[in-house]
């Protein structure tokens, strides 16, 4: 079975045809040339194919396309303008991030997600007392453990977390200044 | 994965009629779960019907102090949610201990609640199992059990529940909310889920067609302080070898109430009803908590490669009691 969807992606409105069998990733990827999204396992295991969705950071290799018509995406190429480095590319960057690079564009995205929620106050399972919810203005401190639960959804088979961690952090510290 | 048509739930009459008239057909939330079963070949359903922009996305107080979470809350956001934190900051740890943080954004509470076992061999469609297949055998019974059930198990089925939420929910005397063809119903979430006895199959005692549309949190006073544990193969995103959802009222140096659901042991959310009976009246020590934990393990039946789950869940249920304890007499 076929159905239109349109998608707004990386600020483009973009409609086609899939067939219900297909997921966002692969939408992405296969049908609309979006390459910056990664499929590494297919099965929600390895954080490659994390973009934002409707401003979320999410899997996208066990979401039907179908069921996000009219969804907006961002993913790591679209996180900038055109040109321009986002601040989470340039640390990456700075701290040596990745090695071979193929899970960064998830790494890159589930980072932005990490920021925006440690903004919201939300808490993670690493976070020392969760019922304190007075603190909603300020984020929750993201030091090394904070960073590395939050970000444990996305692996890197070179093992550059150490470095990835680096990087987070700098962002992170940058905005809580 | 085979064709299969798609449609979007206007409301939830209409997804249940539809459903329950199809038994090829499936609800669909998240489906951080069902997708990857329809790309493995273990669900095959011909209708999905997405039941994610029905207005059942709001955690609502209760009038008499309780809280509903509908069903397609996301559990980031119950796990955010700051009632939750406050009153059941268990319900919180359970949820961030499980999944990932883009996996949490997509997961319903629905969802997460109905999410099948990770049984290898439930998973792995070239292997017998009476879970996918009734009759086929159980591969795990001879098999790799690393992960498998120490109570409540039979002969054909040894897979556990991987739920973290719904352990958190069982300690709380969670209600769930069922709507089917013939009318609504609550179903208390400890008898939501079964023991696998003779029919693996079913998870649940929901029938085909019935949609949970929200959780029902009882006022709890006791829950304010309450903890969730989890002990896993590495730090973080992995399923339970053992978990513990406690909640402890203490009064005058002995416990008035306590409440106990283990996880990562059986088919379903473990209930502790002999340690907690054990220590209503009791003294909140080290040694009564050690002896109520052995009390409720006293039946557990290790497979090849499980017998470690039977002192981690003793000593994870005296560790977590005893940082309650600690927590309430400061």
């Amino acid at each position: 079975m076929e159905a239109e969807i349109t998608l707004t992606v990386d600020g483009a409105r973009r409609t086609l045809a899939v067939d219900t069998r297909v997921t966002l990733l692969d939408a992405l990827r296969e049908r609309l040339g979006v390459t910056s999204p990664k499929k590494g396992c297919g099965h929600g295991q390895c954080g490659a194919c994390t973009v934002l969705l409707d401003g979320r950071r999410a899997t996208t290799c066990l979401a039907l396309a179908v069921a996000h018509d009219g969804a907006r995406i961002t993913t790591s190429a679209g996180l900038a303008g055109t040109d321009e480095l986002h601040p989470l590319h340039q640390a990456f960057l700075d701290h040596d991030g990745f090695q071979c690079g193929y899970c960064t564009p998830g790494q890159i995205c589930s980072a932005a997600g990490v920021l925006d929620e440690a903004e919201r106050g939300w808490p993670s399972a690493v976070t020392a007392n969760i019922t304190d919810i007075t603190d909603t203005a300020g984020a929750p401190a993201l030091d090394a453990g904070e960073i590395r639960e939050r970000m444990s959804g996305n692996l890197c088979r070179c093992g550059a977390y150490p470095n990835i961690v680096a990087a987070v952090a700098a962002v992170a510290e940058g905005r809580s200044r | 994965m085979i064709p299969f048509d798609y449609r979007r739930a206007e409301d939830t009459d209409g997804a249940v009629a539809t459903v329950a008239g199809n038994p090829r057909a499936a609800f669909l939330g998240g489906g951080t779960n069902l997708v990857d079963h329809m790309k493995l070949g273990v669900a095959e359903p011909e209708l999905l019907v997405d039941v994610t922009r029905l207005p059942l996305d709001r955690v609502d107080r209760l009038p008499g102090g309780g809280l509903r979470i509908g069903a397609a809350v996301r559990n980031s956001d119950l796990a955010a949610d700051h009632d939750v934190r406050e009153r059941y900051p268990v319900l919180s740890q359970a949820l961030l201990a499980g999944a990932s943080g883009q996996l949490r954004n997509l997961a319903t509470t629905g969802g997460n609640l109905l999410q099948r076992t990770r049984c290898v061999y439930f998973q792995d469609v070239t292997t017998p199992c009476n879970k996918r297949e009734p009759g086929q055998g159980c591969s795990a019974l001879e098999g790799y059990s690393r992960y498998h059930a120490v109570l409540g198990a039979s002969r054909h089925c040894v897979a556990v529940h991987p739920s973290d939420m719904a352990v958190a929910l069982t300690a709380l005397d969670a209600g769930v909310r069922v709507q089917g063809p013939d009318g609504e119903r609550t179903v208390a979430v400890a008898d939501l889920h079964r023991l696998p006895g003779e029919h693996p199959e079913w998870d649940t005692v929901l029938n085909h067609g019935e949609l949970i549309t929200a959780v029902e949190l009882p006022e709890l006073p006791m829950a304010a302080r309450s903890r969730y544990r989890k002990v896993r193969d590495r730090a973080s995103y992995a399923f339970a070898l053992v978990s513990v959802a406690a909640a402890l009222d203490l009064s005058g140096g002995t416990i008035r109430d306590v409440r106990i659901a283990l996880g990562g042991v059986a088919h379903k959310p473990w209930r502790a009803t002999l340690a907690e009976a054990a220590l209503r009246g009791a003294p909140p020590a080290a040694d009564e908590f050690r002896a109520a934990a052995e009390a409720e393990l006293a039946d557990a039946q290790p497979l090849r490669d499980n017998g470690f789950k039977v002192p981690m869940a003793r000593n994870t249920l005296v560790s977590v009691l005893s940082e309650l304890a600690g927590e309430e007499l400061r």
